[in-house]
């Protein structure tokens, strides 16, 4: 096993300026705008096909519980990256705090997404398969919420485990909470395009 | 975003903990290693076992092409275990020729031929020719092989579902892949591992040769294997994720009955459909299918271009011709790749206007086609080449891949391609592209970087006995495909003589299944010879062809973290016969004036 890092691991390359983690995770957004773009045209292609069942449908959707969720998605982005100014200062203690803050917001978005938002349509009797409206309504944001929950498990692991690097590398684990920011604020970004796409459009 | 080291040995190179060096143990260094040439090895030799199984498939498909309806010779039995074969006759199925069809595309694309061409060569190769230890995310280097091995199971694997593995071709057009039995999903399943193994490659790879090259090694000085890396993993990278996207949808078509791919009042053997509501469209499939697989045509040319350019230089012992050209052709060729894929479309009735776009874009897309194989050809003029194996299977790409590339025009004419789309001459082209063409090169790769991965150079003899009855078994196949592919026959034709049509061609049909067998004679002197070499090869030093670029300033094989001393790039990757020099070789690593 190597035991130096590789160049660029933690300083910025001079001519990218950026470190390899941050450049690798822009590139992995890169794919995920792709990912997330092709459902988007996919809901164009589905709206345009069935334009009955796309402005009748949304109705039933919680306008009032998707823009609770929109709020909490964007407070925890600001936690998010204060977390990280957090390590400017050279507080850990305050950074860890609004990781915490992040994460419980990231669970809460999750809790009234499933209890109040999927569980109430499947208790009306309205799944995927309803129309296809419905369809890209879940796929789509059930892969967000998939990405919710991958974000959990990284912020997660730089609160717990993960903060022990600070104690050896502080720039290092610097670097690791602006490359979980950059993907978090991404993912906080697609639900700002979701939300108005399926609850109000 | 795994940053791939131990904590415990940050920069803080003082660190009391950080010297207790221990050797990894035979699982870290061979299985579960971190470093780019052993996961580079894993790849490389997890696909070439893929693609003899891909390889095996089409034998099968083949035998019941030339001899329809007789038993299956040796494995007929066992076939007939997974459903493939009859259990009384032990002749193929028609649900197992449609198996094998699905499965073989889909092994040799994205089991075989890319992991190789990428996993295996790109992560061996390019980090050495570059000057940078490893790869810039080496535990996420590890993790796209597992993930590709993942993948790799789940398609065996669904050969075991019930009903069989996916029947749909690579294609898995809906609405008949939706409707299909379960190993569809498990083909769904298989890919979306497969997908998310490369994207973790490819940001892998455009992270290091933008981080990790050595000192002196500018834009301009990289070997042009590495550009060709460079663009295929940004195809790789921007392409895959709409397939992941399509695949998620089928997903959710064929478990929670969504209407995606479905239209209203289809009909299957005269029942309608009910599972499904409708207000789908299946050509949305076709469209984010096509999105990633026609780049995915470059993702098989690219490197595979690469590897020649290396082999032609070195053998050829003169600088590549052309080598900006070559460069810019590749990266127009990599944005072109993103807005040609509905030329895959022209009978599906998406409207002339669109066919006539994407016609247009398909014909500029052949410009840097031709222009990169016209620098490969001037290369030759004039020069003294040493016709080695690696040579000898790096100059045969050059007529092959023309034969492909130029059989492909007529398909890009919509009105041409009304004719030809779907029969065998479409089959034909493809392949000779992608069989002789990349796989040629792919050969040429390995015998030309053996020594360097393993200090031993392969036998010649044997080489040569690969080569050319590997060359001529490939044209034995797939020539005669033109033909009867003008006459009309379909491609996916489980018994082509029951059709009038058929019994005109089936002589030249029986002529490809003989030069399938040739091929796969042909492939037992490189079976040996790998393994001979690689136990007992003869062994050579460090540059056995006296080449230039930074992979033979390394030993061979290289240690962990590569070089013995830090690399520093003084000249250009192709410095061979400088006008004035005692040696005709000038290493990127010395100045010239040395």
């Amino acid at each position: 096993m190597s035991h130096e890092l590789l160049p660029y691991t933690v300083k910025p390359h001079p001519i990218t300026a950026m470190y390899s983690g941050k450049l690798g995770t822009w590139l992995f957004l890169a794919s995920e705008v792709m990912l997330f773009g092709a459902l988007f045209s996919t809901y164009i292609l589905l709206r345009v096909a069935n334009p009955v069942a796309f402005s009748h449908a949304n109705t039933h959707l919680n306008i009032t519980v998707g823009a609770i969720n929109t709020f909490v998605l964007i407070i925890s982005s600001v936690t998010m990256v204060m977390a990280w100014a957090a390590l400017h200062e050279k507080n850990l203690g305050k950074c860890r705090m609004l990781l915490g803050v992040t994460l419980a917001c990231a669970l809460f978005f999750l809790v009234v997404k499933l209890v109040f938002e999927y569980k109430v349509k499947w208790d009306h009797g309205t799944f995927p398969s309803t129309n296809p409206f419905f369809a890209i309504y879940f796929t789509m944001t059930g892969l967000h919420a998939l990405h919710i929950i991958g974000g959990i498990v990284v912020i997660g692991y730089f609160l717990g485990p993960g903060s022990k690097l600070y104690a050896t590398n502080p720039e290092y684990y610097a670097n690791r909470i602006e490359c979980t920011g950059l993907y978090w604020h991404f993912v906080d970004i697609v639900w700002i395009f979701l939300f108005p796409v399926l609850y109000l459009l | 975003m795994s940053h791939g080291h131990d904590h415990s040995h940050g920069s803080h190179g003082h660190d009391p903990h950080g010297h207790d060096h221990h050797e990894p143990g035979f699982l870290g260094k061979y299985v579960f290693s971190v470093d780019h040439k052993v996961i580079g090895i894993q790849y490389a030799v997890t696909s070439l076992v893929f693609l003899l199984v891909g390889f095996t498939m089409m034998l099968i498909m083949r035998w019941q092409l030339a001899r329809p309806d007789e038993a299956v010779p040796i494995i007929g039995g066992l076939l007939a275990r997974l459903g493939i074969t009859n259990a009384g006759t032990r002749s193929l199925l028609p649900e197992g020729y449609n198996m094998l069809g699905a499965m073989h595309g889909t092994i040799m694309v994205f089991l075989g031929v890319v992991p190789l061409a990428v996993g295996g060569f790109g992560n061996y190769v390019m980090p050495l020719q570059i000057g940078a230890k490893d790869m810039a995310f080496p535990k996420l280097n590890m993790m796209s092989y597992w993930v590709f091995l993942a993948g790799g199971i789940v398609m065996l694997a669904s050969f075991g579902a019930n009903g069989g593995a996916a029947q749909s071709g690579w294609t898995s057009y809906p609405p008949l892949s939706n409707i299909a039995l379960s190993g569809q999903t498990w083909w769904l399943v298989g890919m979306v591992l497969l997908i998310t193994s490369s994207l973790l490659g490819s940001v892998n790879f455009i992270t290091t040769i933008f981080h990790l090259r050595a000192k002196g090694m500018s834009l301009w000085k990289m070997p042009f294997f590495v550009w060709g890396q460079l663009v295929t993993a940004f195809l790789l990278l921007l392409a895959f994720p709409p397939l992941e996207a399509a695949g998620v949808l089928q997903l959710m078509d064929r478990v929670a009955d969504t209407s995606f791919f479905m239209p209203a009042g289809l009909y299957v053997g005269d029942k309608p459909v009910t599972s499904w509501t409708g207000g789908g469209n299946p050509l949305l499939w076709q469209h984010l299918f096509w999105f990633l697989a026609h780049p995915e045509v470059y993702v098989l040319i690219l490197p595979a271009m690469g590897i020649v350019g290396e082999v032609l230089a070195n053998n050829t012992r003169k600088p590549l011709w052309g080598y900006k050209t070559l460069v810019y052709s590749i990266i127009f060729l990599g944005f072109m790749s993103f807005i040609v894929w509905a030329h895959h479309m022209y009978m599906t009735g998406m409207g002339t206007a669109i066919s006539t776009f994407f016609q247009a874009t398909t014909m500029i897309i052949s410009i840097p086609s031709v222009i990169i194989l016209t620098c490969f050809i001037i290369s030759l003029y004039g020069a003294r080449i040493r016709y080695n194996t690696p040579m000898l299977f790096a100059i045969s790409f050059l007529p092959m891949f023309a034969i492909g590339g130029l059989t492909g025009l007529p398909l890009g004419l919509a009105a041409a391609d009304i004719h030809l789309h779907d029969t065998y001459y479409v089959i034909g082209h493809f392949h000779y592209v992608v069989a002789p063409g990349t796989i040629f090169a792919l050969f040429a790769g390995i015998y030309h970087w053996f020594p360097k991965a393993t200090g031993r150079r392969m036998n010649e003899f044997l080489g040569k006995l690969h080569f050319w009855p590997s060359l001529i078994g490939m044209n034995m196949i797939f020539g005669p495909m033109f033909f009867v592919g003008i006459a009309g026959v379909q491609r996916r034709l489980w018994t082509q003589v029951d059709y009038n049509l058929g019994q005109l061609t089936q002589s030249w049909v029986v002529f490809s299944s003989v030069g399938a067998a040739v091929l796969g004679l042909a492939q037992i002197p490189f079976i040996i010879n790998f393994f001979s070499t690689a136990l007992a090869g003869r062994k050579v030093t460090q540059n056995p062809w006296d080449a230039t670029t930074l992979e033979w300033a390394a030993p061979s094989p290289p240690p962990h973290g590569n070089f013995l001393t830090e690399p520093v790039v003084y000249c250009g990757p192709y410095e061979y016969s400088v006008p004035g020099k005692k040696s005709d070789f000038c290493p990127q690593c010395q100045p010239m004036e040395a």
